[in-house]
């Protein structure tokens, strides 16, 4: 299950740490239309709002004879009714009716998890509910911001979370993998620099007086129609706990300091994503594009997210094809560089909150001790 | 327990061995395997060492559990009606061994409500111990309330007094301090989640109470080992429609035990009359039906038809407690009963 080696190799699959704030959809995408079901750090979940538009998160698995809940049907202001026999649950998972008995088991009941709605997602709480603290969800600010426009989508990856976090903390690769849209030599001839603390780790990187790249020439040109000539360039990819990374993009006409601080002769993105493990060897990877110029246009609303998601594709064909060489390499180590010095250190931070999680286990049980 | 669902068993192994309160015994066990707990968990214990039917399980709540699964505490009273099952948890001693499964839970704590309401009766302190100790913890607005015989009859009541302070209110019967369920509903409204575990009697009176102030009822939490009911258990006929295998229910035994012992294959599965699966139709009644279950709303109750027959028994209407039930205490004959077991 977990793969956390003392050895310092690094683990293939990470653990995840459960007392965190996963996404688990779209704002959009719990509603009551339809009960939407998810599964989070392998947790099936049933999601759906009440008549008050509160989203709720049920385990999805009937504490009957656990058939899905999400294939049941919304009964009456904030419940839902199992399609097999019948069993009607309330939002807090407290079974309210049973069939052919006038009184309800008392022990009938399922998990309701922790749900807070932001920043245009349904973050749930896997873990132990007494911890679920909403001042623990990560900054995504820009999705609900006046000051900057966009969308995204969603993409189901057929591998392990931790590989999409290594693929974003790591943008060396847009070189060769995105060669024909946002790669470009020089992205590994310029050094990076990495910070963190305790929640957070930022990999910055600048590259001065360069061509820009196609993607971020038709930017520019949206921005400034007639713009020629050279570029600056920045990626500042910012990770949060425990599975967040928004990437601070963009390009300025060179020399006019839009490395130290005046992006006003520039185009400036934001890459939002949000990866949830699904299991071991499954992820939803939830990503939008947000700009903070031309808000008005729908249109580069629109091709900025087409645009993306092409290159995501791109990603998401790699990331599958290496989860499926780690299956079937399973002697295999694998190696770093110096390039991957990012990705380790969200690495290490994962590792220290699942550790955590389970230490505190411990800790509590001296604690009883203690008191005798 | 859960009879239907493939339980693990395991071996355990007596850590410590005390009186928490007259006739009440806490006892520490430690699993082959980690025993993890949460708030309302219970385990199952053979009591019977050697046999693995029915009859030789008995589900005790854990009042504690070392986080790390590395040891479980329960308690146990002294029944003076034992099957078995509180005498051999009282003989064990430190180093014993004996056969457990990890922690089962059906009576779970909900975190997020804005007020709690916990009532334990007797013994069923140890089954609301542990959610005190979560809700404190959390800081939540809870109250305690403890309903005992007697100070000396009631585990836990200094840790309990050191953890909750004027969190926990106690009632004691021999001090003539007799709860009063409509005063404790009075403050509670339609957001309020009530746990409780007890005799049968305060429940149901808390039930009725309940149904009475209209609040919702899946509010209302319970649990009950169904060691308890409106009469003394004494000995009856028990009779079964169409067959040669009448017999005399012991005070001892359960009518679903009497059953076994005379051949009868009856479904069950709970053992606490809470599933409605071992319901048999009654008939002849002679005396009442001691309902010992949670399963049978009042109604159902009264119209003593059928009954849950792991739980509930038959009475004559002069055992002690009739009065309760207002009914006249000229003797009897032996109570009876004829099941129509199909
Ligand atoms: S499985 Fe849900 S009601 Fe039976
Ligand atoms: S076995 Fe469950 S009520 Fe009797
Ligand atoms: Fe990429």
């Amino acid at each position: 299950m977990t793969d956390l080696s003392p050895s310092g190799a690094t683990a293939k699959n990470m653990a995840y740490p459960l007392n965190a704030w996963y996404v688990a959809g779209w704002d959009y995408e719990v509603n009551r239309k339809k009960i939407l079901s998810r599964k989070i750090a392998d947790r099936p979940m049933a999601l759906y709002r009440t008549e008050e538009g509160r989203p709720v998160a049920l385990t999805d698995a009937c504490w009957h004879r656990l058939a899905p809940l999400s294939m049941g049907s919304l009964v009456g202001p904030d419940g839902v009714q199992c399609p097999y026999h019948g069993l009607q649950y309330n939002s807090a998972g407290r079974c309210t009716f049973m069939p052919a008995q006038k009184t309800i088991n008392p022990s009938a009941m399922v998990n309701s998890f922790p749900v807070v709605e932001r920043h245009r997602f349904i973050w749930v709480w896997p873990g132990d509910p007494m911890l679920a603290d909403a001042a623990l969800i990560p900054d995504m600010h820009q999705m609900g911001s006046d000051e900057w426009a966009g969308d995204g989508k969603t993409i189901e990856v057929r591998a392990n979370y931790q590989l999409v976090l290594d693929n974003l903390m790591d943008l060396t690769h847009e070189e060769f993998l995105h060669s024909s849209s946002i790669g470009q030599k020089e992205l590994s001839e310029s050094d990076i620099e990495v910070t963190h603390d305790d929640r957070t780790v930022t990999v910055s990187r600048f590259m001065e007086n360069i061509d820009a790249p196609p993607f971020w020439l038709k930017n520019m040109r949206d921005k400034f129609p007639d713009f020629e000539g050279k570029v600056d360039r920045w990626q500042i990819i910012e990770f949060q706990m425990p599975s967040t990374i928004c990437i601070d993009v963009g390009v300025a006409k060179a020399g006019t300091g839009g490395l130290t601080g005046d992006r006003s002769q520039g185009v400036n993105g934001y890459v939002m994503n949000t990866i949830s493990p699904v299991d071991q060897a499954n992820a939803m990877y939830y990503w939008a594009f947000m700009r903070n110029y031309r808000l008005e246009s729908q249109r580069i609303t629109t091709e900025l997210r087409d645009g993306v998601h092409g290159v995501f594709a791109e990603d998401e064909e790699m990331l599958t094809a290496q989860q499926q060489a780690i299956v079937e390499n399973p002697d295999h180590e694998f190696y770093n560089l110096n390039i991957d010095a990012g990705g380790m250190w969200v690495r290490r931070l994962i590792q220290r909150a699942v550790e955590a999680e389970r230490s505190m286990m411990a800790s509590d049980a001296d604690l009883s001790d203690a008191k005798g | 327990m859960s009879q239907g669902t493939q339980l693990r068993w395991q071996r355990a192994t007596v850590l410590s061995h005390r009186a928490a309160a007259e006739e009440i015994a806490e006892i520490v066990l430690a699993g082959e395997a980690p025993l993890f707990t949460e708030p309302g968990a219970h385990i199952d214990v053979r009591v019977l060492p050697g046999r693995t039917d029915s009859e030789s399980v008995r589900s005790y709540s854990v009042v504690e559990g070392a986080a790390d699964g590395s040891w479980v505490k329960v308690g146990v009273r002294r029944s003076p009606t034992s099957r078995g099952g509180s005498r051999f948890m009282h003989a064990l001693k430190p180093g014993d061994a004996l056969e457990v499964t990890a922690p089962l839970q059906n009576f779970p704590l909900r975190v997020g409500a804005p007020r709690y309401v916990l009532l334990a009766g007797g013994v069923g302190i140890t089954a609301i111990h542990a959610m005190a100790r979560v809700l404190k913890r959390l800081g939540t607005d809870y109250q305690l309330i403890f309903v005992g015989r007697s100070r000396p009859a009631m585990a836990f009541l200094e840790e309990l007094r050191e953890e909750h302070g004027p969190r926990l209110r106690l009632s004691v019967d021999d001090e003539g301090d007799v709860l009063d369920v409509h005063e404790l509903l009075a403050d509670v409204d339609a957001s309020t989640e009530f746990y409780m575990c007890g005799p049968i009697r305060l429940m149901d009176a808390v039930r009725r109470a309940w149904i009475e102030r209209g609040l919702p009822l899946p509010n209302l939490r319970y649990e009950t080992f169904g060691n308890s009911g409106w009469f003394d258990p004494e000995e009856f006929e028990l009779r079964i429609r169409g067959s040669e295998r009448n017999t005399v229910v012991s005070s001892e035994e359960s009518i679903l035990e009497a059953l076994e012992r005379v051949g009868v294959e009856p479904m069950y599965d709970c053992r606490k009359g809470e599933c409605g699966l071992c319901v048999v139709k009654a008939q002849q009644l002679n005396g009442v039906i001691d309902h010992r279950d949670v399963f049978f709303d009042e109604e159902e109750k009264s119209s003593d038809t059928k009954l849950c027959v792991c739980v509930s028994r038959v009475a004559s209407r002069s055992g002690a407690g009739a009065e309760a039930c207002g009914a006249d205490s000229s003797a009897h004959a032996r109570p009876s009963l004829t099941l129509d077991f199909p």
